[in-house]
């Protein structure tokens, strides 16, 4: 927030090319082409660990948009992440199908949890472009939601990150229950394959990478394009002094509501991501610490904001 | 006799039953004459009996025992059970049981007395109706004397003769006793079945009258309690909602620490505790706990003090930068807290607080809750006179209202926000002492409330001591109302949602600040 407005030298420069470029082609090929026991060689490990930063990079960089940017502290983040992850996550359960521990259609937690039939809002993740599209919508609706009665009465500052803390408490708290068929507090796990890849292959987690990398670029982009816009501009007049921006004839609360949904869009993009790499997603991911250590890595990077991604490390 | 039983009883290291056996030897000297030879020595016989083989020789010995025994027979039983078989073993037991429930009845302690009512009452042996009968005359205590009156009456309720056992369920609705629903539920369904007696339908029907009362009593206990509960969640959230707000107002910080302030003040108690434990006599031990009340304040308002002064000084008017920072110090304080002292700790509740009080057949409220709700008022009092009738007070109030003006006037603002800090915190660390009463001391005891402190700060309206105190009242009172319908996680998650939406129609808080400053 200390940096001035007009900081022309922002982004797409030669710093993000460079960066772009090692993490999409170098780093990689450090994972393919380098015997195993050479200096060089990137372990698949840790391919798959920097595919999981990145995951969070995404996360960091909807999160500076609506804090750097706005000046709107959400600590809510993680619930937004967490529906993303669940949503690719619930895909997945059902694509596991008869090689799961019980051997029955259903998850595995379910089967333990005695419930005969898939509950009606899990049937359609059976489909994978509902789950992706879900992943992104199902987060930006709920935000769209919330943050319109928020933003609609004024709750501001320290109010709306107190708001967003009790809905990430809420949230937990809703996710670690067995009866909403959400996993409980074990989450969804024992991933198998996505869209017939087999995630233990090492190939599909060098490419799940390579999406990473590129949906990061592109939100990268898409976050550069929004500061650049108009629309913008607004953003950081309400950051800066939110009442000049009422005087001049603007309404606040729709940018607000727009970037807060922009942002738990690539939250949800975030946790889609995150869910095949990491082969996990519990209720863990989404309470009030994990939200709260998000910010952190924001907070802790905003001198070096144009790269968000260094954040995630 | 009693000499030789004596001691053995030493040697079996029973010191409890010697009180017994002494206490019911002393009864039985008034009572009729026990210890003429004569009984004795059918006693006598009746004990060697009582090892029989042989079914009906040991229950006829049992039976003689209970009519004409008493607890002084306890150790010798003991005796011979040592030695027997595991089916005579499981003969006898009751027996003594019986027995030593009887000795009970006559003890000082009126919850000995009463347990020993409730277990009669239980094991249904119509022997204990006229002991029962005989110590309810001379009981003094109300609520004794009404669980005697209750195990009679279920033990008549499973007896053979009609009339005493309709007059047996009169009583239990009378009593309104939760514990006789059972017994008179299967006498409907008794009087339900086809092949029914035109008794066991009559019996049925003043059954189900009883269990009518019953429930439409346990209703309204219900509903006390429920009410009771939702008070006492309110004042702990207002307890620690007082110091965050007065914090929240005056300077506008949101302190994310105010949950470990407390913690810091719940192991103050904690150490106090341990003091008194190894550096004083036991009998003094009971004061240890109006001593932590100072030394808990104290510490925790001396860690606020430092938390100012070190971290949230550099930080004044950027209120998202100090609850990201007061926030790291709280897991600082949270950690340090896990790596000293471990993971669970608790606090012995002294003497006074322990137990509760019951106020009417069903409603029981512990003293604990009754404590922390008289606290919830002193601390109310304190900070009204603190604030509007001292002079640190008033300057907290200018600072409150117009920082630059009270700054003009002479008025040091940074010592009085240091001060108010460190008030702020103390109380924090009155609400860690409270909460000891309620709950384990460990390091995430601040976590687990303050979420809902902030959201009453919030509902409240920012530094205004009544809107706390109704925010709390409302916030608790819903949660409670709500939690029995929906469970606890739904509630929360509704109170969440209530919250919100009682923002739109007050979008600052139930009492807004007024003035060009409000914003």
């Amino acid at each position: 927030m200390s940096e001035g407005t007009t900081d022309k030298n922002r982004g797409g420069g030669l710093g993000f090319w460079v960066v772009g470029g090692i993490l999409l082609l170098v780093m990689p090929a450090l994972n393919i082409l380098p015997p195993e026991d050479s200096w060089f060689h990137l372990s698949d490990f840790s391919l798959n660990r920097f595919g999981k930063f990145l995951a969070f990079a995404i996360l960091a960089l909807g999160l500076d948009l609506i804090w750097g940017y706005t000046g709107i502290l959400s600590l809510g983040q993680g619930v937004f992440f967490g529906l993303g992850a669940y949503c690719m996550g619930m895909h997945m359960m059902l694509t596991i199908g008869k090689e799961s521990v019980y051997g029955s259609d259903l998850p595995d937690f379910m089967v333990w949890n005695q419930v005969k039939e898939l509950p009606l809002f899990w049937k359609p993740f059976h489909s994978f472009p509902v789950a992706l599209i879900g992943a992104i919508l199902v987060p930006m609706t709920f935000a769209l939601i919330f943050g319109f009665f928020a933003f609609r009465s004024r709750i501001k500052g320290v109010y709306f990150a107190i708001i967003t803390q009790a809905l990430a408490l809420a949230a937990w708290l809703v996710f670690n229950r067995n009866d909403t068929n959400l996993g409980g507090t074990n989450g969804l796990t024992d991933f198998k394959q996505v869209i017939g890849y087999r995630l233990s292959e090492p190939g599909t987690q060098r490419v799940l990478y390579i999406i990473t990398v590129l949906c990061l670029g592109a939100s990268y982009f898409l976050c550069q394009w929004i500061i650049r816009s108009r629309a913008g501009r607004v953003l950081v007049a309400v950051r800066d002094s939110e009442k000049r921006v009422v005087f001049s004839g603007y309404t606040p609360p729709n940018y607000k509501l727009f970037v807060f949904v922009v942002s738990a869009g690539l939250a949800g993009l975030a946790g889609l991501l995150y869910a095949p790499q990491v082969g996990i997603i519990t209720p863990a991911q989404i309470g009030v610490l994990p939200s709260l250590e998000m910010v952190i890595w924001v907070a802790v990077c905003r001198t070096v904001r144009s790269n968000g991604s260094k954040s995630a490390w | 006799m009693t000499l030789s039983l004596c001691r053995l009883v030493t040697v079996l290291g029973m010191v409890g039953l010697v009180l017994c056996s002494w206490q019911s030897w002393t009864i039985a000297a008034d009572g009729p004459p026990v210890s003429s030879p004569s009984v004795s020595s059918s006693l006598e016989q009746a004990l060697n009996q009582v090892s029989s083989e042989d079914e009906s020789v040991r229950n006829a010995a049992i039976r003689l025992l209970l009519e004409q025994g008493d607890a002084t027979l306890v150790p010798r039983l003991e005796e011979i059970r040592a030695n027997a078989s595991r089916g005579i073993r499981q003969a006898i037991k009751p027996l003594m049981d019986l027995l030593k429930n009887r000795a009970k009845l006559a003890s000082p302690d009126s919850d000995v007395r009463r347990s020993a009512a409730t277990d009669l009452g239980s094991s249904g042996n119509p022997l204990a109706i006229p002991w029962l009968d005989a110590a309810k005359v001379n009981e003094s205590n109300k609520w004794v004397r009404y669980t005697m009156e209750e195990s009679s009456a279920l033990i008549k309720l499973a007896s053979d003769d009609p009339s005493i056992k309709a007059a047996a369920a009169e009583m239990l609705g009378e009593l309104y006793s939760q514990n006789g629903v059972p017994a008179l539920k299967e006498l409907v369904a008794a009087g339900a079945v086809a092949e029914a007696t035109e008794q066991q339908k009559a019996m049925a029907k003043a059954a189900d009258a009883a269990i009518d009362r019953i429930e439409t009593w346990g209703d309204w206990a219900n509903a006390i309690e429920t009410i009771f509960r939702g008070i006492s969640l309110s004042s702990i959230l207002l307890i620690m909602s007082l110091g965050l707000a007065i914090v929240f107002g005056l300077m506008g910080v949101i302190n994310m620490a105010h949950g470990e302030l407390m913690m810091v003040g719940a192991y103050a108690t904690f150490v106090t505790q341990q003091c008194f434990m190894s550096w004083f006599s036991p009998d003094v031990f009971g004061w240890y706990f109006l001593v932590a009340l100072p030394v808990a304040f104290l510490a925790a308002a001396g860690s606020g003090f430092l938390l100012e002064a070190t971290v949230i000084r550099f930080l004044y008017g950027r209120p998202l930068e100090t609850m990201l920072a007061t926030w790291g110090v709280s897991l600082v304080l949270m950690q340090a807290a896990r790596v000293y002292f471990g993971d669970l700790t608790a606090v012995i509740a002294p003497g006074p607080l322990r137990g509760g009080a019951q106020v009417m057949v069903g409603v029981y409220l512990p003293y604990n809750r009754i404590f922390i709700i008289a606290l919830s008022i002193v601390c109310v009092l304190g900070i009204y006179f603190t604030l509007f009738k001292s002079n640190l007070g008033l300057r907290v109030r200018a600072v409150t209202q117009n920082r630059n003006m009270s700054a003009c006037l002479g008025i040091p603002t940074r010592k009085v926000d240091s001060y108010t800090f460190a008030f702020g915190s103390g109380l924090a660390g009155i609400a860690g002492w409270a909460l000891t009463m309620v709950g384990n001391v460990d390091p995430g005891l601040g976590q687990n409330y303050i979420v809902d402190a902030f959201m009453v700060v919030v509902t409240g309206g920012v530094g205004k001591l009544a809107g706390t105190i109704v925010a709390s009242l409302g916030i608790g009172g819903l949660n409670k109302l709500i939690e029995p319908g929906f469970g606890a996680v739904y509630g929360k998650v509704l109170i969440l949602v209530m919250v919100i939406l009682f923002l739109q129609w007050r979008p600052s808080g139930l009492f807004a600040m007024k003035g060009r400053d409000a914003d």
